[in-house]
């Protein structure tokens, strides 16, 4: 068992999603299926071969540094469940 | 045939031709269509039917006609895969998290599609975020495939494959003319394979990604799902090109594909992948793929075996890229721009409790997948293992396109199979995509075409591999296979329209 309940946790934690205890179990279980099955990829040697990030090669394009109306804050904010003022609204950070 | 069926049983090139001649308006066109999704409410195809706007968009495409100033796809009503951001309309990505988001913008393929006078009956249901291939995981409910077993006395009971299973249940169910899918390792045309129609996933970088939601973006490409192989050369002309908002949009030229379409095929020399006869396929499938290569050879192409040696390799490869993705860019659902929000006490809580709440198991399960292999200690180990496996991916398809022009396979494993199948293993779903996966990682054009009947006379699909960026010459033997295999004929015999 590479992936224990420990593990779920600490993973589900970095990607902040909070599971139940029930589900713990459940994840570790198929997780473990799916790295055991991914683990068949170590039978490739790829000493020798570069990463493939994106299927086609493209760099960054400069554009014109020209102003455009859109992005209006009172659009944006209208799918915000808090807001104050023209900012979004969180739980207190600092005490 | 009442005017009802007859209108809804229409396709995007015969309707143009009458609206053309004057013989039917496009608000007639979008009331048959908006009465046979009200019908239809049963295989729950749509999260989010737009009737008004429909309407009122089919008015002005009537104003277009009557001046003579109709566009490409003037009129014709379109169902749009609910990760397209469309401005006003609810977008929702099939997900909880997302279900009061109203996107404050257009996205790149629905903006063309808009500007070319298409108009939308509604937005499609999906698997949440894409991620599924049954279309079971939609926060909204599973859709259910139109087409029924041979004999089956029961409601229909059959998935329409995923992810976009809404967008091909709308379609083959004859809610609207055609409709836009988007495909991350086979979201097109698995779906377009168990509904019995043409789906295309594009070359990477050919239609714009702006404003659909993110699965995994170096993998994702919005496509048609069509009737016909003519529907989807001329949806996919609507809505593919350059857009400066997306960076990875490619800037090349746009050719003519309805001119494609020629039907000669002679001289053509076409692979057959010898790494997807699996092991336990239907025997079914084998003979379908021998009568596609049979029909190919009597159209005068060349049949060449090819090897492409790492195809085994590409399903786990894409079960660590694709989650990877995910986990990072569904980063950005955290309660505090759009979506969703639980309580907390704390900023974390909050977070933590809002992406609980908020996203469905599968999802779940990817992005901690995508965490896990991101995470130090296992990132070269699984992650850019992965990436270099890509590569040798996609150096296996180059090779054989210094021979061939075009790649035959069967387009899925299986045929549609029922509501509440391989669920118990998410391994066996998986398997579904095992040759559609391929063509995502390595950025190339795919059409699955449907081509003949299981004995219960189920739809199965072939699958045309293209080189980058030669959409035109798939659409083409998609054409020849469309015209060989009688598809369209038997299935209007099967169906009863």
């Amino acid at each position: 068992m590479t992936i224990t309940r420990e593990t779920v946790k600490k993973v589900a934690h970095l990607a902040r999603i909070e599971i139940k205890d029930d589900e713990e179990t459940q994840f570790a279980d198929e997780l473990n299926k799916i790295v055991a099955w991914i683990e068949q990829l170590n039978e490739v040697n790829t000493s020798n071969v570069e990463p493939l990030d994106h299927a086609v090669s493209y760099s960054l394009r400069m554009r014109e540094d020209s102003p455009e109306s859109n992005n209006h804050a009172s659009d944006i904010l209208k799918n915000a469940q808090e807001t104050v003022l023209d900012f979004f609204s969180v739980p207190k950070v600092v005490e | 045939m009442s005017k009802q069926s007859e209108l809804c049983t229409l396709t995007i090139a015969s309707a143009k031709e009458k609206l053309l001649k004057g013989e039917i308006t496009s608000v007639e066109l979008t009331e048959a269509h908006l009465k046979q999704m009200d019908a239809q409410k049963h295989l729950n195809a749509f999260i989010t039917p737009t009737p008004e706007l429909a309407l009122q968009q089919a008015k002005e495409s009537d104003k277009r006609y009557q001046k003579n100033e109709a566009k490409l796809l003037d009129g014709m009503p379109i169902g749009v895969k609910d990760l397209f951001c469309t401005k006003d309309t609810r977008t929702t990505a099939g997900s909880h998290i997302l279900e009061n988001f109203v996107p404050p913008y257009e996205s790149g393929v629905t903006s063309k599609l808009w500007s070319n006078g298409a108009l939308m009956v509604g937005k499609t249901n999906m698997d949440e975020f894409a991620m599924g291939s049954a279309n079971i995981t939609s926060y909204f409910g599973s859709v259910k495939n139109p087409w029924r077993k041979k004999g089956s006395n029961t409601p229909e009971n059959l998935v329409p494959g995923g992810s976009s299973g809404g967008s091909a249940a709308a379609v083959a169910g004859n809610m609207c003319l055609a409709s836009l899918g988007s495909d991350t390792g086979g979201s097109i045309r698995q779906p377009a394979a168990f509904c019995g129609l043409v789906g295309l996933l594009p070359t990477y970088g050919r239609c714009s990604r702006y404003g659909m939601v993110a699965f995994a973006s170096s993998l994702d490409q919005a496509g048609p799902l069509t009737k016909t192989v003519e529907d989807a050369a001329l949806l996919f002309q609507g809505i593919a090109g350059f857009d400066p908002k997306d960076s990875t949009s490619a800037d090349v030229p746009l050719p003519n594909f309805q001119k494609a379409l020629t039907g000669n095929i002679k001289g053509m020399r076409i692979g057959i992948p010898k790494e997807y006869r699996l092991d336990g396929m239907p025997q079914r499938i084998e003979k379908l793929w021998q009568e596609g290569i049979d029909w190919l050879k009597d159209a005068g192409a060349e049949i060449v075996d090819v090897s492409l040696p790492h195809t085994k390799y590409a399903l786990p490869c894409y079960y660590i890229i694709a989650p990877a993705e995910a986990s990072s860019n569904l980063a950005r659902y955290d309660g505090v721009r759009f979506g969703h929000r639980a309580e907390g006490k704390t900023l974390n809580e909050m977070y933590a409790k809002t992406r609980g709440e908020g996203f469905g198991r599968e999802v779940k399960r990817r992005i901690l997948i995508g965490t896990y292999v991101l995470s130090s200690g296992y990132y070269d180990a699984y992650y850019v293992k992965a990436l270099r496996i890509r590569k040798l991916i996609r150096d296996d398809f180059m090779k054989v396109y210094e021979k061939v022009d075009a790649l035959l396979t069967p387009s899925t494993p299986n045929p549609a199979f029922e509501i509440g199948q391989k669920m118990d293993d998410p391994l066996s779903m998986y398997l579904n995509d095992a040759f559609t996966v391929t063509v995502n990682l390595a950025g190339l054009p795919g059409l699955s075409i449907p081509a003949g009947f299981t004995d219960d006379e189920l739809p199965l699909g072939l699958q045309i591999i293209g080189k980058p960026f030669d959409e035109g010459t798939i659409l083409n033997i998609g054409s020849v296979i469309e015209k060989s295999s009688g598809f369209l004929e038997k299935a209007r015999l099967i169906r009863g329209n």
